[in-house]
């Protein structure tokens, strides 16, 4: 190479010295590392956040914050038909129409949320991701077989399904798990093979072909990681609604058949009969749910928008 | 629907070819790409179909630059893509054999071709920003070529790769290394695909348009250093593009395509010296000169390229021909010799008087091209 050399000249000392050590970055920005920095400047991801780490670590040291075991009823007798005993210091938030102390149930309230709502979204993404994944990797009958699948998912009422496998397991948080996961799976497969399609017809995906790669190492080094951020995106939105979910599912009774298992579903049944002297017994789990479903909401949204290459400027 | 005329000319010719001065003495009589009588059909819905391809023979000899020149829709990328094997099978039916080596890659088992695209065989596409993988870093996409094709340590792959991006002019290449396509600009990027497409020195390579969606100055800088690599390496290049002025500063031999066929096939300096097709020569004719007054409008090839005109019946150009004859529309038109190496598919060609006006400029701008990169 004659006519242009691409070497910069030799810096002079004093050139050196004005422009100082150069600060370079051994290793690029990558789509994730951006996305936590885009995150970090978002108020609404950090709320969401905020709320999300609040929620998770409450449920899993409810045994440390919580007063009382949550199974405890033994204050049924100071609970008459009309009226609850007053809060007390023993109680901050009082007893519930069981006798069984409210704050503690709150707490081990968001355990159970918790559990059944991240297992059941786990269950969900990973059944979604198989379809999706193999739906979207092969396309053609393969395509066609799975996307059947997943109508045949989607054409089973989550509510019938839920009720059908307690029938037939009992009354299990597994039933609720199974119900809520199967709802569940459909968006996940479609969503993914949808995104798979997309990245499928990229000319980075062509130009891995006439690199001689094969087609399992274009799907997995390739198409998945341009393909997969829509879903962690709607993992964490669909974990918002798994929680709505679970309690709307306990609700109408179909958790664990324990009744002194805590379970915001379950304490509004239970606060339900006295809505009008005691509003308090089903608004704090209600705000409980609401606060938790939307922390995770606004967390799933401003991934998306950081993820969005669009968006990118921020 | 295929001609037999324009079949391959007999080895004879092709043993005494001999190239011409300045240029690499082709003595393997083997072409290392035979292309012949290539044809790619598009099924659309309701039966209907479409020939993008339609017949096309050519070949490259070993170390040999040959262009393939048309404008958009003539068929120039369908013609690669068949080659390389990049067709969807669905809609799709390709005909013909496109021998590598003696062997045909049309009909490859496609693990073999899995094998020989990236090693022996490698392409650069038209755009480095779609071409590139956003996720995965530079390197990466790099050493995984590397490891598809030799058993090599992952740190010997990293320092290849490294070397690699030095020679395809990317400054500070072991900083390039770990970033991602959205760090670099277009024409690194660009580079950086070079890169990639050279990893495993192929012994062909076929460049799409590499520079069409780079500035003018990145352009020269490209196609210098990619005939600087192809020339140091010995590979074999076949460039597509439309732009005449690629093809004036690179190509040995020239194809130019219309509508699915090869209209003209010829050595640059005859391509540019005396076209013989009505179309080769309208094109050379529409570029702007340096000598030309400024005034003086430019003259264009009128109309757009029509699909009705079926080339077994007639020229398919004759619609846009200024000199078409009742000959060009009454049968199909061979391909036939017009010089030394010299092929058009036309029955009124050009005559070397309304040639010899034209040309000069293009072939000192050409010229001026390939001596600055020598």
């Amino acid at each position: 190479m004659s006519s242009t050399t691409h070497e910069l000249p030799e810096r002079p000392a004093s050139l050196a010295a004005v422009m100082g050590e150069q600060n370079v970055d051994e290793k690029g920005i990558s789509l994730w590392a951006g996305a936590w920095r885009r995150l970090q400047r978002d108020p609404a991801a950090i709320i969401g956040g905020i709320i999300v780490l609040l929620f998770i670590s409450v449920a899993l040291a409810a045994p440390l914050l919580a007063p009382h075991q949550p199974s405890s009823v033994e204050w049924a007798g100071e609970v008459t038909p009309s009226s609850l005993p007053p809060a007390s210091a023993d109680h901050p938030l009082g007893l519930d129409p069981f006798g069984s102390d409210l704050l503690t149930q709150l707490l081990y309230g968001a355990r159970q949320s918790l559990i059944i709502g991240v297992v059941s979204t786990l269950i969900g993404l990973s059944g979604g991701l198989v379809l999706g994944g193999v739906a979207g990797a092969f396309g053609g009958w393969v395509d066609t077989l799975m996307m059947r699948i997943v109508d045949i998912l989607l054409s089973i009422p989550a509510l019938l399904l839920a009720v059908s496998v307690a029938a037939i397991v009992g009354r299990r948080p597994e039933a609720l798990m199974i119900a809520i996961a199967a709802a569940q799976v459909p968006i996940f497969a479609r969503l993914l093979r949808g995104s798979m399609l997309k990245q499928r017809n990229q000319d980075y995906v062509l130009a891995s072909f006439s690199l001689g790669l094969r087609r399992r190492t274009i799907v997995m080094s390739h198409v998945l990681p341009n393909s997969i951020s829509p879903v962690i995106v709607q993992a964490t939105l669909t974990l918002a609604t798994a929680i709505i979910e679970v309690a709307a599912l306990s609700y109408l009774g179909l958790g664990a058949p324990d009744p002194t298992v805590a379970e915001w579903g379950r304490m509004l049944v239970k606060g339900q009969e006295r809505l009008a002297s005691a509003p308090h017994l089903t608004l704090l789990p209600g705000i409980c749910i609401a606060v938790t479903a939307l922390g995770f909401t606004l967390l799933g949204e401003s991934l998306r928008e950081a993820l969005d290459p669009k968006s990118r400027r921020r | 629907m295929t001609d037999t005329t324009d079949k391959t000319p007999d080895t004879g010719q092709k043993n005494i070819a001999v190239k011409d001065a300045g240029q690499k003495a082709v003595a393997d009589p083997q072409p290392l790409l035979d292309v012949k009588n290539l044809s790619v059909t598009f099924s659309k819905r309701k039966g209907e179909s479409f020939t993008a391809v339609d017949g096309v023979d050519f070949d490259v000899r070993p170390g040999e630059v040959v262009g393939i020149v048309g404008e958009s829709g003539s068929g120039k990328s369908v013609t690669s893509m068949a080659v390389m094997g990049l067709l969807p099978r669905r809609g799709v039916t390709i005909e013909g054999e496109a021998r590598f080596d003696g062997t045909d890659l049309l009909t490859m088992p496609k693990q073999e071709l899995t094998r020989l695209r990236g090693g022996d065989l490698a392409m650069v596409f038209q755009d480095p920003m779609s071409s590139l993988n956003p996720v995965v870093t530079i390197g990466k996409q790099m050493t995984e070529v590397l490891h598809a094709h030799r058993t090599i340590s992952a740190k010997d792959a990293r320092d290849e790769a490294i070397d690699l991006l030095r020679r395809c002019g990317i400054p500070d290449p072991a900083r390039r290394f770990g970033e991602y396509p959205h760090q670099l600009s277009g024409g690194m990027r660009q580079r950086a695909l070079i890169a990639i497409a050279l990893a495993c020195q192929p012994r062909l390579l076929i460049c799409d348009e590499p520079t069409t969606a780079l500035d003018v100055t990145i352009q020269a800088q490209v196609l210098e250093l990619l005939t600087e690599l192809v020339r140091d390496m010995g590979t074999a290049m076949i460039m597509i593009t439309h732009d005449l002025g690629v093809v004036a500063g690179l190509c040995d031999h020239v194809n130019v395509m219309y509508a699915g066929r090869i209209v003209e096939y010829a050595p640059r300096e005859a391509l540019f010296a005396s076209p013989r097709h009505r179309y080769t020569h309208g094109l050379i004719d529409s570029i702007p000169r340096l000598d030309q007054r400024r005034d003086q409008r430019l003259t264009p090839i009128p109309g757009t390229p029509a699909d009705t005109v079926p080339w077994s019946r007639a020229c398919a150009f004759a619609p846009r021909c200024r000199h078409v004859t009742d000959a060009c529309v009454t049968d199909a038109i061979p391909l036939e010799e017009v010089g030394f190496e010299h092929r058009a598919r036309c029955v009124n060609p050009a005559s070397d008087a309304e040639n010899s006006t034209q040309t000069s400029q293009v072939m000192a701008s050409g010229q001026m091209a390939q001596e600055e990169s020598e």
